[in-house]
C-alpha cells in the first residue's frame, strides 16, 4: 500500500501558506518538530470547547469526560509502543522531562539510605551513553554522575558512516554497568542502532537499559518488547501531536520500586506533615495538573498515524530518503553525516557543504521557502567526533514530496552558486 | 530575493578575506565566546595602549569558526575599532547592537558605524542577530576585563 501523498496534505492547513514573500512551504524540518493535522488541532478545539474539567479530581460530568479522554490517551499510548499494560505509561511534558524523570529517580534513591539497589548509584557504578546522544540524553546523566560519583562511559561512533562502535561492547557494559541509555534512531545521522543487542548484553550484567526513540516513534513501527528495553521515551510534537506533551514507558516492576520525581498534587497516597506516601505507578509521578488537553490531541495524532500506518509512513519516507541521498550525493562538496543508502537508517539526512557554513545554507534555502535546521542539533559530541563544527538537516515525514527532494537539491546547488563555491 | 540585502557585498568580501584573523601578541587579555545554538565560536585577544587622558584599542586580534556573518562581523569590527579611545569603541559597539535589536528600522549612522552598517539586513533574521554580535560581545567582554583588572600593556 502506498500513501496518498496528495490527500495526507490537504489535511495539514500550514503546508497551505507561502514563506518569505510568497513563496510555498516546503518543510524539511520534522525531526525538530512536526507539522500538526487538522484532526489534531480539531480534537484540541474540541476538548476546550466541550469537555474541559480537571481530571481525576473533578466529581462532575466534565471532570468525568476529561479523565476518560486523558486516561483513553494512556491506553492508547500504550498499544502504541506494543506495551500491555497503561500504567506503565507515564505523561511527561517531552522525552527530555521523561529521561530526566529516570535520572532523578536515580538519584533519589541513591540519596538515602533506604533506595532500591538497582537504582542506588554512588562511585564504581558507570552509566553507559553513546556519543550520537542528542543532549536530552547525555546531560542528565552527567548531572546524575555529578551527584553520585558514579562514572559516565560512552560507545563511539565509527566515523563518518555513523555507527555505533560495538567492538568495545565487552569492555564498556560491565557488572559496574547501572544503566544504558542510547538513541534508537540518531536524530542527526539517521542510523537506527541495533538496540536489541546493546540491551541483551546490558541485561547479561544485571543494567537497566533506556531507549530515546523520539525520532523512531513517529516514523516506524515501535515494540518495547522486541527492543528488550526497560525504559522508553518519546515525545508528542514530532509526531503530530501538540507541544507540552511526552510520554515515558517503564516496566512496571520497576516504576513500583523506584522514588518520586517531582513532588506535587494527585502524586500521593496519603500526606502528612511529616511524611508522605505515594500514589502506584503511573500517578506517582504525575504530580500537578498534567497536559490534559495535549494528552487528548497526541491520542488524535496516534490516532492518524494508526489509520495511515506507521509500516506506510516508513516505506514513503525510505522512498524519500532513497531519492535524497542519491540527488544529494550527485553534488560536488557536500558530505553526508551517515549512513550513504537507505537501510538501517531513518529520513533525516544532516551534511555539510565545503565552503558555506550551515548558516548560510540554512538562510538561502530559507529564502527559497525550504525549513532545514542549521547547526549541531543538539548534539554537539557527535558533531565534534565527526571533525564537524555543526551541519544542515533535512528531515522528511509523511507530508513531503519527492519533488521536495528536488528542490532541496537545487536550492542546495544555487546556495553554492551565490556563495560562488561552484 | 532578499538574499543581496542581507549578503552585502562588504560582508561576503571580508568574510573571504578576512581582516585581523589569527591570534597575536602582544595581548591584555584573550576570552572565547561561543554560540551554543550553532556551535560557532571565537577567541579574541585584545591589547589596550594609553592615549593621555583614557586607553585606546591597540590591537584586535582573534580565531573565529563561523559562518558568514559572524565571521564578517568580526573582521569588520576589527577595522573599525583598533585605533579607537576605549570610551568611544564602546559607544560604537552600543551603536551596533542598538543596529541589530532594530529589527529592520533603524536609519544606521555611517560615521558611527562604518563598513558595519552593512549588517543593517540582519537585524530583520532573529536568528542571526547572535552570529553578527558575536565578536562584538568577545571584544566587549576582553576590554572590561582589561579595564577591571590591570592596567593596559
Amino acid at each position: 500500500m502506498t500513501l496518498d501523498v496528495a490527500r495526507i496534505r490537504k489535511d495539514f492547513p500550514i503546508l497551505d501558506r507561502t514563506v518569505r514573500g510568497g513563496r510555498p512551504l516546503i518543510y524539511l524540518d520534522s525531526a525538530n518538530t512536526s507539522q500538526k493535522p487538522r484532526q489534531v488541532i480539531d480534537a484540541l478545539t474540541e476538548f476546550y470547547e466541550r469537555h474541559n474539567a480537571n481530571i481525576h479530581r473533578a466529581n462532575h460530568e466534565l471532570g468525568e469526560e476529561a479523565t476518560e479522554a486523558y486516561e483513553g490517551a494512556r491506553i492508547k499510548a500504550a498499544q502504541f509502543i506494543g506495551a500491555a499494560d497503561e500504567t506503565e505509561v507515564i505523561f511527561t511534558k517531552n522525552i527530555s522531562e521523561g529521561i530526566n524523570l529516570v535520572a532523578y529517580s536515580m538519584g533519589n534513591a541513591s540519596a538515602g539510605s533506604s533506595g532500591p539497589d538497582r537504582f542506588r548509584l554512588g562511585p564504581g557504578d558507570e552509566i553507559v551513553v553513546t556519543e550520537m546522544e542528542h543532549h536530552s540524553n547525555i546531560v542528565p546523566w552527567q548531572l546524575l554522575c555529578e551527584r553520585t560519583g558514579a562514572t559516565l562511559r560512552w560507545f563511539k561512533v565509527t566515523g563518518w558512516d555513523g555507527q555505533l562502535d560495538l567492538s568495545a561492547i565487552g569492555d564498556l557494559i560491565t557488572e559496574r554497568t547501572k544503566l544504558v541509555a542510547l538513541v534508537h534512531q540518531s536524530n542527526v545521522l539517521g542510523t537506527v542502532n541495533p538496540v536489541r543487542e546493546i540491551a541483551d548484553r546490558a541485561h547479561a550484567v544485571g543494567a537497566l537499559v533506556l531507549a530515546d526513540a523520539a525520532q523512531s516513534v513517529p516514523h516506524m513501527p515501535v515494540d518495547v518488547a522486541a527492543l528488550g528495553v526497560d525504559f522508553l521515551g518519546f515525545t508528542g510534537h514530532k509526531m503530530c501531536g501538540p507541544t507540552g506533551i511526552g510520554v515515558l514507558w517503564g516496566r512496571r516492576e520497576l516504576l513500583d520500586e523506584m522514588p518520586p520525581f517531582l513532588g506535587g498534587g494527585e502524586m500521593i497516597e496519603t500526606v502528612w506533615m511529616e511524611r508522605s506516601t505515594y500514589a502506584p505507578p503511573p500517578h506517582k509521578f504525575e504530580a500537578g495538573t498534567m497536559p490534559i488537553a495535549q494528552a487528548v490531541g497526541l491520542a488524535a495524532a496516534m490516532d492518524y498515524l494508526n489509520e495511515i500506518g506507521r509500516d506506510v509512513i516508513h516505506a514513503h519516507e525510505q522512498q524519500l530518503l532513497g531519492h535524497a541521498l542519491t540527488k544529494l550525493a550527485d553534488i560536488d562538496g557536500l558530505r553526508i553525516l551517515g549512513p550513504m543508502t537507505p537501510e538501517g537508517r531513518g529520513a533525516a539526512i544532516s551534511f555539510e557543504v565545503d565552503g558555506v557554513h550551515p548558516h548560510d545554507v540554512g538562510q538561502v534555502l530559507d529564502e527559497l521557502g525550504i525549513a532545514v535546521r542549521a547547526g549541531h542539533h543538539c548534539a554537539w559530541p557527535l558533531h565534534r567526533a565527526l571533525g564537524v563544527q555543526s551541519s544542515t538537516r533535512a528531515s522528511f515525514y509523511l507530508y513531503n514530496t519527492l519533488d521536495e527532494v528536488d528542490a532541496l537539491s537545487e536550492g542546495i546547488r544555487q546556495t553554492q552558486r551565490f556563495f560562488q563555491v561552484a | 530575493m532578499q538574499l543581496e540585502s542581507l549578503y552585502q557585498e562588504i560582508i561576503l568580501d571580508h568574510y573571504r578575506h578576512p581582516h585581523h584573523k589569527g591570534l597575536r601578541e602582544p595581548h591584555d587579555a584573550e576570552v572565547r565566546h561561543v554560540n551554543p545554538i550553532c556551535g560557532d565560536e571565537v577567541t579574541l585577544r585584545v591589547a589596550l595602549k594609553d592615549a593621555g587622558a583614557e586607553p585606546a584599542v591597540a590591537d584586535i586580534s582573534y580565531d573565529a569558526l563561523g559562518c558568514s556573518i559572524s565571521q564578517a562581523s568580526v573582521s569588520v569590527m576589527s577595522d573599525l575599532i583598533i585605533g579607537k579611545p576605549v570610551s568611544e569603541a564602546m559607544a560604537t559597539c552600543d551603536e551596533f547592537v542598538a543596529l541589530m535589536q532594530s529589527r529592520g528600522e533603524a536609519e544606521p549612522d555611517e560615521d558611527v558605524l562604518g563598513d558595519a552598517v552593512a549588517f543593517a539586513g540582519v537585524s530583520k533574521y532573529p536568528a542571526r542577530i547572535k552570529c553578527a554580535l558575536l565578536g562584538w560581545m568577545a571584544w566587549k567582554d576582553a576590554t572590561a576585563q582589561v579595564m577591571r583588572d590591570g592596567e593596559p600593556s
